[in-house]
């Protein structure tokens, strides 16, 4: 590669795509990553490239790269969580970036201290970036708006989890190639999960076909205005399909008026091997986890060879490596807002 | 991604051809003294490896390689994106595009020539040793490149060089391969006065 003169000040984004010849291109994301609401194709497309490059460095023998070498990248985690928080951590130090963790419990939280106050403190530390999960939608939102450097968002509420839609996406394409035109059903909790609706703006943008099924207190109408498919019976939903995502139904919903029993819903809605010969031969079966087997999905189903489950979990390093370098290592004519 | 797309070749916008550094028939028998070169440095081919710098060096290596093949044999050629590596991450601005780093081979023990097209501050060289040792440790690494403009900001040199030129640090040197849609030349160019920003104070 030629290298680039010297110039006097920091090129603009324009003048570094005449300059370096195609090398560069405009900023891919926006400043924050809060939801895949609103992504276009390129640009979901353009992370899941990168996490592609990613995903090598995690398979050769020496797993980390100096990118973020520096860089300091905080999560704060104001939720129970096993698989995103090690994700994005082990993200973080594959880049070289120091990583500190803030728990709900054991944090300042149980004081009393406001959301807020949490992490105006926090960025006086000048992290890098602020990776945040919360149980209230829109939580992300409200922080990005009062602090200055980046916030991912790692799961708010109901409301989006964009790393885990993403890493979803990278996972079918990477089994199924391109996704336009496929069908893909997702079967559970519609009305509180996060993960059907990044994966739901995620897969309209790249063209996939989806299929929403659950039961009729947990559905909503509102997801028809997304471009989705609604089913009340599981049968419909996954008939044909290239991709069966099984969400997890939350116990404690049990003997609420939502669920009458565990049991109930996995007669009516679980994912047994039976139900999997309705999909395509080369189904993939998916679950974002934590998996209630024997409720939602059957275990022969969760080991069973469509299962990609275990490959979810890896590509989610790839994807949240890729995501910490399109926020943070850039430039500083990066746009900031 | 368009890293797999023919790459735009047009001109940098405020600079123009100031003189051709190599034709067609120069740049084939630069490649060639290179190649006599490498083979005698390593006596032992089946030692030898080749590992091209994304972009510019990739093609060159697989010339170099053609040019170094013993009874038909060719040595390994690999490909190092340094992207990740970079020192200037943060003064760039948008994020480079990250090409794949493509090593087929063991590069444990045995001698690796780098291969790029041009070298000048030393930087992307650092970024690319950088990155092959995370691949392991090779017995040498050599560094061979097709034009050395200078201009090194770091303690950096070739081990071979198919031409050596003295450049203003304002120019930019742009190797131009028929692989890529070029005609196998290397030109100068040269920054336009009015293109200067603040004015020309020479």
């Amino acid at each position: 590669m030629p290298e680039r003169a010297t110039s006097p000040r920091p090129p603009t984004s324009q003048e570094s795509l005449d300059f370096a010849i195609g090398e560069h291109h405009a900023p891919l994301l926006g400043k924050h990553l809060l939801g895949l609401e609103g992504l276009s194709r390129e640009q979901i497309q353009g992370v899941l490239d990168v996490a592609r490059r990613m995903k090598d460095v995690s398979e050769r023998p020496v797993k980390k790269v100096p990118t973020l070498r520096g860089k300091t990248v905080v999560c704060l985690f104001h939720e129970a969580s096993t698989r995103t928080r090690s994700s994005f951590e082990i993200a973080a130090k594959r880049l070289s970036a120091d990583t500190i963790n803030v728990g709900g419990s054991g944090s300042s939280t149980t004081k009393g201290e406001t959301l807020l106050d949490t992490a105006l403190n926090l960025e006086a530390m000048r992290p890098d970036a602020i990776v945040v999960r919360h149980s209230e939608s829109g939580a992300c939102n409200f922080l990005a708006r009062q602090v200055e450097c980046p916030v991912i968002n790692a799961g708010d509420g109901a409301h989006e989890h964009p790393s885990q839609g993403l890493l979803d996406l990278f996972t079918m394409q990477e089994r199924l190639g391109s996704l336009e035109g496929l069908k893909v059903a997702i079967v559970g909790d519609l009305l509180h999960s996060r993960v059907v609706r990044s994966n739901l703006y995620g897969l309209r943008a790249l063209g996939a076909e989806v299929h929403l099924c659950g039961p009729g207190t947990l559905i909503s109408p509102w997801f028809e205005s997304y471009g989705a498919r609604l089913h009340r019976r599981i049968e419909p939903a996954i008939e044909g399909a290239d991709v069966i995502m099984m969400l997890r139904i939350q116990r404690e919903r049990q003997g609420t008026s939502t669920i009458p029993s565990l049991r109930e819903y996995e007669r009516f809605f679980g994912l047994s091997p039976a139900r999997v010969g309705l999909a395509k031969p080369d189904v993939i079966i998916m679950h974002p986890g934590p998996m209630n087997r024997g409720v939602e999905i059957s275990p022969e189903v969760a080991d069973g060879p469509y299962s990609v489950i275990l490959d979810q979990v890896t590509n989610g390093v790839a994807v949240r490596m890729a995501l910490l370098y399109l926020l943070v290592a850039r430039g500083s004519d990066a746009p900031r807002g | 991604m368009t890293t797999k797309t023919a790459p735009r070749r047009r001109l940098p916008r405020g600079y123009r051809i100031a003189r051709n550094l190599l034709g067609p028939a120069e740049l084939d028998a630069a490649l060639g003294a290179m190649a006599s070169e490498i083979r005698s440095r390593n006596p032992e081919p089946d030692q030898v490896a080749l590992i091209g710098i994304r972009r510019g060096g990739v093609h060159l290596a697989n010339r170099l390689a053609k040019l170094l093949a013993v009874a038909g044999r060719e040595p390994p050629v690999g490909i190092v994106d340094i992207t990740l590596y970079r020192d200037d991450l943060d003064r760039v601005g948008p994020n480079p595009i990250v090409g794949s780093t493509e090593i087929p081979f063991e590069i444990e023990g045995i001698t690796v020539v780098l291969v790029d097209d041009v070298l000048y501050t030393g930087r992307t060289v650092r970024a690319a040793l950088d990155a092959l040792l995370d691949y392991g440790r090779p017995r040498g690494v050599q560094l061979a490149v097709l034009v050395d403009r200078g201009h090194r900001e770091l303690p950096i040199q070739p081990d071979y060089a198919g031409l050596r030129e003295a450049t203003r640090p304002t120019d930019q040197v742009e190797v131009l391969l028929a692989e890529e849609g070029g005609d196998d030349t290397a030109v100068l160019l040269e920054r336009e006065v009015a293109a200067t920003p603040g004015g020309a104070h020479a």
